[in-house]
């Protein structure tokens, strides 16, 4: 049960956007894929997932190439939970998650009783049976996200890929959801924006800038303020957390504070302050 | 929520975690015991949380035997109703006789077997393919207010029709005629917008909507202009085939929508979850194993064939495309597997009404069905968009 990654490179609209992605996903692992916005990371996320077909190099799942699959044998292996999503279209709580048995069904099967023990048991597994009745389009951000977590488990997939999974969420669902996936004992491959909530979840983390892979390791090697420079030219602190001494970042201001004139005045001078030395 | 399901399960006290269906646990039949309306709210809100489960939807089997029933009732009211007015007995009686290979030759027998049956048949297979078809462009294009000719099918087919009926092309087909022109009219307009909106990635939703608006656009410029340089008198038959009328149905006419409608529903009920996946996006129902890009074209191509049939056989008829799906998914929710057949039922049901009215109103004339489908579907569809704000984007 392990993903791998063999020289990825995908072109959309003829330009390169991500270039030879080498990386592996051990069993059971929690592996993070962080960089800057537009770095590639949705990218070679749909890439696995089939939405873009890569231009050069292979993914491969236990070895066994995942292009060479049928769509409905590949979505039986790697489920996605994508950021929120909306629907037009009125659904229950239980309906969506049924959905998630799609690729284990043929034309004409029927939900049968193993179906439905499954779905309830994946909408027992979020925490949401008290929704099982509600209309999908009626719930909260967080409860969204984890009703798609159900319709992820209810596929039976031994993969699971988040793609910024707790975007627009508050910190209690960032870490729920997140904490569920971890308990799940599934190889997971998440596009996480929250560096240092992806430093206390992930086992590893991939670094990825402008479409190529900077570094990959645990946490405490990976997020360094040198390592976020380089790649999101971004300035920060890292200290580390309390309970589990993992890196958490501090990002810092680029104008220079204004500790000495704590009554602000900041916005008025701000604009005629001298950038900063790089 | 029904009596019946006590057998579903063995009782077991209310724990929230029990995920076999239970049932009736024993403080609730004690409550039971004394019926009153706080007492028998309260079973029922414990009922429906406790077990119930999976019975979040009316049957399938139920809607569809409600909606075949009301079909059955409506096409006896439309064969039976009319200048010449005719029992359910009456009307019984010659179907069966027709049914059984020797229409009677009486006046009745005339009327129900030559007239008004295949035209009460006709519109029941229209409104079905018309409503199959918008409940599934809805989801290709994975907006709720598409309607069937939306992709540029019944601009197209305009097109054709006027060009028939105004400039006299395929003549020599006689009352073949304008279905020949409408059907040629709308494949081209089908194939304009196939090509204009294909991409390297497939039909794009965003992309399929701007090329069917632009291309119907360009199209209803053609036909205006054929009208403006034609005759005053071919222009009103024109203006009357644009709205739509069952008015020149007959036997002939029955077996290619009805035969297109049919190989339709096998493909989409095959398709059902697929559907019901794509309604969640491209991208999510590619991750659950859909081939989008075949399915996508698949859908383009049977709803275009759908919706091009049922406009050569009975014109232009609006808003049941739009409206009729929107109906259907209020009474059994968003599954296709449910939708689809429903929407069959419903649908025609739908259309046999609307043409009963449409011929019944202004007797002994004959308003466009078109006309009656708006002022019925066009009130309806304002009072779904104010009920239920969630499903059209008012709340996030």
């Amino acid at each position: 049960m392990s993903l791998r990654l063999d020289h990825l490179s995908v072109d959309l609209a003829g330009r390169r956007i991500v270039t030879g992605i080498a990386l592996a996903v051990g069993d059971q692992e929690f592996a993070g894929l962080v960089g800057p916005n537009g770095s590639g990371k949705s990218t070679i996320l749909k890439t696995i997932y089939r939405v873009h077909r890569p231009a050069a190099g292979r993914i491969l799942l236990d070895g066994t190439d995942l292009l060479a699959l049928r769509p409905r044998d590949a979505a039986r292996r790697i489920a996605v939970v994508a950021q929120e999503t909306t629907s037009e279209f009125d659904f229950t709580v239980r309906e969506m998650v049924m959905i998630g048995r799609t690729p284990h069904k043929r034309s004409f099967d029927r939900d049968t009783a193993a179906d439905r023990s499954i779905v309830d048991h994946a909408i027992e597994r979020v925490g949401c049976e008290q929704l099982a009745q509600r209309r999908f389009n009626t719930l909260s951000g967080g409860e969204k996200q984890l009703v798609l977590i159900a319709r992820a488990l209810a596929q039976e997939a031994d993969h699971l890929i988040l793609d910024e999974p707790t975007n627009h969420l508050d910190i209690h669902n960032q870490v729920e959801i997140l904490e569920i996936v971890a308990g799940l004992g599934v190889t997971v491959l998440a596009a996480l924006h929250d560096l240092s909530l992806a430093a206390l979840f992930c086992r590893t983390i991939h670094v990825l800038s402008a479409g190529q892979l900077v570094t990959a390791g645990p946490p405490g090697a990976v997020l360094t303020p040198e390592t976020i420079r380089r790649a999101y030219g971004a300035d920060v602190l890292v200290i580390e957390h309390p309970d589990t001494g993992t890196p958490h970042l501090i990002p810092r201001r680029v104008q220079p504070t204004t500790q000495d004139h704590p009554s602000g005045g900041t916005l008025a001078r701000s604009p005629a302050q001298p950038d900063p030395p790089a | 929520m029904r009596e019946d399901d006590e057998r579903a399960g063995p009782a077991e006290p209310e724990t929230g975690h029990s995920r076999t269906s239970a049932g009736p646990a024993a403080a609730e039949l004690g409550q039971a015991a004394a019926p009153g309306p706080t007492a028998r709210r309260l079973i029922f809100r414990r009922r429906s949380r406790l077990e119930s489960r999976w019975r979040d939807r009316t049957p399938l089997a139920i809607v569809l035997v409600v909606c075949a029933a009301a079909l059955l009732v409506t096409m006896t009211l439309g064969v039976g109703i009319g200048s010449v007015p005719l029992s359910p007995v009456a009307v019984w009686h010659v179907v069966a006789g027709g049914l059984a290979g020797h229409p009677e030759n009486t006046v009745a027998g005339i009327i129900v077997w030559q007239i008004r049956l295949p035209r009460v048949l006709l519109a029941a297979v229209v409104g079905a393919a018309l409503t199959t078809a918008g409940a599934v462009v809805q989801v290709l294009v994975r907006n709720a207010l598409a309607d069937p000719f939306l992709l540029g099918v019944s601009s197209g087919a305009s097109v054709g029709a006027t060009a028939v009926l105004l400039l006299g092309v395929f003549a020599s087909l006689g009352v073949w005629a304008i279905s020949v022109g409408s059907i040629l009219g709308a494949i081209a307009a089908m194939a304009a917008v196939f090509a204009v909106s294909r991409s390297g990635r497939g039909l794009a939703p965003t992309q399929l909507i701007l090329c069917g608006v632009v291309l119907s656009a360009l199209f209803e410029s053609v036909t205006s202009f054929l009208i403006f340089r034609g005759n005053p008198q071919a222009t009103q038959s024109v203006l009357f085939w644009l709205l739509g009328s069952f008015g020149l149905a007959s036997w002939n006419q029955l077996p290619i929508p009805a035969l297109a409608l049919a190989a339709a529903m096998v493909y989409l009920m095959a398709q059902g979850r697929a559907l019901n996946a794509l309604a969640m996006g491209v991208e999510p129902a590619a991750s659950l194993g859909v081939d989008v890009r075949r399915l996508r074209r698949n859908l383009f191509l049977v709803t275009s064939l759908m919706a091009g049939v049922a406009v050569a056989v009975s014109g232009i008829i609006g808003f049941v495309g739009l409206v009729v799906p929107h109906i259907v998914r209020l009474m059994v929710g968003s599954d296709h597997r449910r939708v689809l057949p429903t929407g069959v039922l419903f649908g025609a049901s739908f259309m046999v009404l609307g043409d009963l009215l449409a011929r019944t109103i202004v007797a002994p004339q004959e308003m466009p069905i078109g006309v009656i489908t708006a002022f019925i579907g066009a009130p309806t569809l304002i009072v779904l968009i104010r009920s239920r704000p969630y499903l059209y984007g008012a709340t996030q």
